[in-house]
């Protein structure tokens, strides 16, 4: 009993550092993809219950890798329950990006605010999939391997995905560029 | 200003910035995750099994044996207390509600111990 209460809460330890080191990846995450803070802040509380009701098998399975992807895809899992959801109930907005501005200081809004809104817009226009890879990669930093095991991809198909989606991107930018 | 296909990369890192959480959610998270943990526990201790005699006392105790006997803890007295407005908005007098909630711990401990 006593062994099992100190594994448990050895078990709690570990699970709070993880969650101190990736509460703001993970609010990026949320943010990005739905668009605004009260549903971000849901979706990162969901996550990090859910994660802690799964934490010791992720751990047991992990096998010593970085547990930050596994996080991401739970939040990748809830987020899609909650367009599914909403897709319900067309009554509330979905994939409403225009709070995005919200995140940028001042100095980014005066020296570029019409480029950096032209690139999140382009980047909201973008499939589901190439959209994810550029907010893991560019909002969290994320490198190669560890966007692949969030989108449950193989390494080559996540650097081609992240390619693609950044030629589309330019695309997209591009063309809006031309017509302004 | 810059041209699209130049500095995509330098633009997208500066549109994609990281998002620093509100002030409350990360103490609000984690104190949750221990009151609720703590919760189960002393519930548990202090169960009287007189008191099981009325429905409304039914939800706190059932869920602190499933809180405490998992390790899915902080779940199910979380998720029962989110459904908790909705129940109290449809339900037609306490009895309504005890049973609607007692069906909706049943249901989360299903889940929890079903993991």
């Amino acid at each position: 009993m006593a062994a099992t209460a100190r594994s448990k809460a050895e078990l709690d330890e570990e699970f709070a550092e993880l969650y101190r080191s990736h509460l703001r990846d993970v609010y990026s995450y949320a943010y990005y993809r739905v668009g605004n803070h009260h549903d971000a802040e849901d979706l990162t509380e969901q996550t990090f219950l859910q994660a802690y009701r799964h934490f010791e098998r992720a751990q047991a399975e992990s096998d010593g890798r970085p547990l930050r992807p596994w996080l991401i895809r739970i939040a990748h899992n809830l987020a899609a329950n909650l367009y599914r959801d909403r897709s319900r109930r067309p009554q509330t907005p979905i994939d409403d990006t225009s709070g995005l501005s919200a995140v940028h200081t001042t100095e980014d809004l005066v020296e570029g605010r019409d480029e950096l809104a032209r690139i999140l817009a382009g980047v909201k226009e973008l499939p589901n999939d190439r959209r994810e890879a550029l907010i893991m990669r560019f909002a969290l930093g994320m490198d190669n391997r560890e966007i692949a095991r969030a989108l449950g991809k193989t390494d080559g198909a996540t650097k081609v995905l992240l390619h693609r989606a950044i030629r589309q991107l330019e695309g997209i930018v591009g063309d809006e560029h031309t017509r302004s | 200003m810059s041209t699209p296909g130049a500095d995509i990369e330098t633009l997208l890192s500066r549109a994609l910035q990281p998002v620093d959480p509100p002030d409350g959610l990360s103490s609000r998270l984690e104190s949750t995750l221990v009151d609720l943990t703590e919760a189960a526990v002393v519930e548990l201790e202090s169960w009287e099994l007189r008191a099981m005699r009325d429905p409304r006392n039914w939800v706190r105790p059932v869920v602190a044996v499933v809180v405490t006997a998992t390790a899915g803890t902080a779940l199910v007295i979380l998720r029962v207390r989110a459904g908790q407005k909705r129940r109290v908005a449809v339900a037609h007098g306490p009895a309504d509600l005890a049973a609607r909630t007692a069906k909706a711990v049943a249901g989360e401990a299903r889940r929890v111990i079903g993991r």
